[in-house]
């Protein structure tokens, strides 16, 4: 019988609010062991992460520490039980040296203690010195590079004497060489007993790197296995599981002319590169991808948000330069953005105005507003999307989520536009309303709008679109026919053979 | 209704006030004084429509009284030269503008941030100006006082502008679209962006807006009396955003209008009478001026807190 496991989790269940993020999940970690954590976006992961790291509280289940079960974990008393968390952006204040960084984080100390300065830079030092990162504890912390900075946290970690070491995505900004100076440090971790979680959406990281590797589900785990034992198609098919029956309305309609075409198109600020594809008139083409795979980049490309350096945007048969949203929404382009409660609705604003705010851009700012056009205008919108409000002066932060989706795609349908770019357009939103919002995209496409649905729902994209563009590492993997297999698809995002 | 609840209770506030004159000091009603009373508010209230702009943009500029101390002596020493009023008027408002347009260019061209750039500005001009001048005081010549109509006269056409500028822009920031990239850009300045809007543009042109009603303000200014002094402007901008904040107009942006803003300067500017008339000792003045803006304060950040998430 060998030792009690470092961390052990056992029917993890979160919800928020009426989503179960979590729906029991059991995990465990060695002493000495790096274990891979792989699921799709929004599988769960990251709550799982915010779980184990006491940011939230479970609302089922139970964690064992070394055989003790602990309960009431806030952040506080886990960095106490040795457990560290590594994040994709380190939290380390800019200003401040390495050596003073490690100073506030590792001693908590009284505000009224004297700080022994000597001391922290002393030892400093030595962390540094240990996990061979050449850093001196003199510098900013702003003047380091990224991954400079996530080796000044992993000395944190290492300094607080953690046991448990969670890594989230640490090589999404990584070079070459710097990965393999982290995989160094990793290793050092598990020779010195520590635990490792390392989180990350490359299949050969956790092939080079781990010793097992659990799948996440829809907030479940869907199975443990030693990284010897599996091969890249056996973790694709874990990640992917059956499918779950969910009628997508059909396609009504044989796309027409081409209407936006991309020739080589690149962005070296957002890295985005090389990306080529058609969309045709009535047409839903969807972008398939991981989380960082550059589509919401993409997509700011197209709106003239952070413009093209090279390649080529063709709209309509006309070459465009755009350099601005002005540019973009001038030439018939409309962007639904990700971010629908912050960037999409503007919650303080009444309906009406939100929905004609992208309207009064092709007009001159002293227009005289038509409060009645407006009225009239709006309460279209409202019956044609099914907006479930008060009326047009309801304000947009008293709509569900879905509903604010509508006022948001409303607010461009107004615009009259040739393309749509739609991103993550059913994120948080009700069953039910996604629902609507599928249909409201295939009556569009049908209208003969052509359509860029992004979408990190697998299903979702494979369900409503007529071709996938599947993207990895800022470039255009695949193009796939709508209705493929998921699991070319996800191997494709992955960037590996199925 | 509810939409203006918090415009109608300064109104509530301002009504109150007058009934409590009406019966305890009926004397504060008569013509002369209360003409005055206003024409003295007037300019105030043409530099308080720029500040409610700035702020419904969640800006803020502090450099208005020096801009207005400026303008005023420059329009001066323009009248004094012997160039006559219809030149110095657009004279003075083309250098509001100016000034204007160098804190919008630093402000929405360089993105810094405004209290720090108007704060620079304030200091600049004031100490500029006290330079320049020594503290020296401008005679006027004939005909500018009262624009050369005779006092009540010239006082009614400075209430009347003040009056029919409010009007004008209360109903742009209603009608025109304009008015709507205002309170989007204070609203959420990346949520207008993404919709077409140009925030930095929008920020660039209500800064020049209120430098040139600041100096169109100085002129209305000027026309009250022989002289110019070069400290008129001084305290002119926290007079201003405290009428501005206690009408409603939120300080974090996008919130509030100018009927507000006119109540509340409104509100502000009858405390001083209203202790004269009832003998109170005037110093009572700032303190319940302070007060009332604290209220202010104080009910808007309630209201938001209830109101938010």
């Amino acid at each position: 019988m060998s030792p009690a496991p470092l961390l052990e989790l056992r029917q993890l269940v979160k919800n928020y609010g009426g989503v179960r993020a979590l729906r029991g999940v059991d995990f465990d970690l060695r002493a000495g062991e790096v274990h891979a954590l792989l699921g799709e976006n929004g599988a769960g992961k990251s709550t799982l992460i915010k779980v184990v790291t006491g940011a939230h509280a479970p609302n089922g289940g139970t964690i064992t520490l070394a055989g003790q079960t602990v309960s009431g974990l806030t952040p506080a008393t886990a960095r106490a039980l040795g457990i560290a968390c590594i994040y994709q952006q380190p939290a380390l204040f800019p200003d401040l040296t390495v050596a003073e960084n490690l100073a506030l984080r590792l001693n908590a100390p009284s505000p009224a203690a004297r700080m022994r300065w000597s001391d922290c830079r002393a030892r400093a030092t030595k962390l540094l010195a240990r996990i061979g990162a050449e850093i001196s504890p003199d510098a900013e912390v702003r003047s380091l590079s990224m991954p400079e900075q996530q080796l000044v946290e992993i000395a944190c970690a290492l300094g607080s004497g953690a046991r448990i070491v969670v890594m989230d995505e640490p090589t999404a900004s990584l070079t070459q060489k710097e990965q393999h100076l982290l995989f160094a440090v990793v290793r050092d971790l598990r020779q010195n007993g520590v635990g490792v979680i390392y989180i990350s959406h490359r299949l050969e990281e956790i092939f080079a790197l781990a010793d097992r590797v659990t799948v996440l589900r829809d907030g479940q785990s869907v199975g443990t296995h030693p990284v010897a034992g599996i091969d890249e198609a056996g973790l694709i098919r874990l990640m992917v599981g059956r499918e779950v029956a969910q009628i997508y309305p059909a396609a009504e309609s044989a796309p027409g002319t081409v209407v936006l075409s991309l020739n080589q198109l690149g962005c070296r600020s957002s890295g985005v590169s090389n990306v080529s594809f058609d969309v045709r008139a009535g047409e839903v083409f969807g972008l398939g991808g991981l989380v960082g795979a550059g589509r919401t980049e993409l997509a700011r490309i197209l709106f003239g948000l952070t413009p093209a350096d090279s390649g080529t945007i063709t709209l309509g048969g006309q070459t465009l330069t755009l350099r601005t949203p002005q540019a973009a929404v001038a030439h018939g382009i409309a962007y639904v953005p990700e971010d629908r409660r912050r960037h999409g609705v503007v919650l303080d604003l009444p309906i009406a105005h939100n929905m004609t705010m992208a309207i009064h851009r092709r007009l001159f700012p002293t227009t005289w507003l038509r409060f009645g056009a407006e009225r009239a205008l709006t309460l279209d919108y409202i019956r044609d999307l099914a907006v479930k409000c008060s009326g047009p002066e309801a304000r947009g932060g008293s709509l569900s989520g879905g509903n604010q989706q509508k006022v948001a795609l409303a607010r461009w349908l107004a615009t009259k536009p040739k393309l749509l770019i739609l991103d993550e357009p059913t994120q948080g939103v009700d069953v039910g309303a996604k629902s609507e919002i599928h249909k409201i995209v295939r009556r569009l496409a049908k209208e003969g709008l052509a359509v860029i649905l992004i979408s990190s729902d697998l299903p979702e994209v494979i369900g409503m679109s007529d071709r996938i563009g599947v993207m990895g590492g800022g470039t255009l993997r695949a193009i796939l026919p709508g209705g493929s297999d998921p699991h070319v698809v996800m191997a494709a995002a992955l960037g590996t053979a199925a | 209704m509810k939409h203006y609840f918090r415009e109608l209770s300064v109104l509530g506030a301002l009504l109150a006030i007058l009934l409590g004159l009406a019966i305890f000091a009926p004397a504060f009603y008569q013509p002369q004084p209360l003409l005055s009373l206003l024409t003295r508010e007037a300019p105030t209230l043409v530099v308080a429509c720029g500040m409610a702009l700035v702020i419904v943009c969640r800006q803020i500029d502090i450099s208005v009284g020096s801009i207005f101390s400026v303008c005023s002596v420059c329009a001066g020493l323009l009248a004094a030269r012997g160039w006559p009023l219809l030149l110095v008027l657009p004279a003075s408002v083309a250098l509001g503008a100016v000034f204007g347009a160098f804190n919008g260019v630093l402000v929405a061209g360089l993105r810094l941030p405004s209290i720090v750039v108007t704060l620079a500005t304030m200091v600049t001009l004031r100490q500029g100006l006290n330079l320049v001048r020594q503290g020296e005081f401008v005679n006027l010549p004939e005909g500018i006082q009262w624009f050369g109509l005779g006092q009540t006269a010239g006082q009614l056409v400075l209430v009347i502008a003040a009056v029919v500028i409010l009007i004008l822009l209360a109903l742009a920031m209603r009608h025109f679209a304009a008015g709507r990239f205002a309170y989007a850009v204070g609203t959420d300045a990346e949520a207008a962006r993404l919709a077409g809007i140009r925030p930095q543009l929008v920020t660039f042109l209500v800064f020049v807006s209120i430098g040139a009603l600041t100096g169109l303000a100085a002129m209305m200014n000027l026309a009250q009396s022989p002289q110019v002094q070069p400290l008129t402007g001084n305290g002119l901008e926290l007079k201003v955003i405290a009428a501005v904040v206690v009408g409603g107009v939120a300080i974090s942006g996008g919130r509030g209008n100018l009927w507000g803003a006119f109540a509340g300067l409104l509100l502000l500017a009858c405390i001083s009478p209203a202790l004269t008339h009832l003998r109170i000792e005037a110093y009572w003045e700032k303190a319940i001026q302070g007060t009332i803006i604290l209220l202010a304060v104080v009910a808007d950040g309630l209201r938001s807190r209830k109101g938010g998430n």
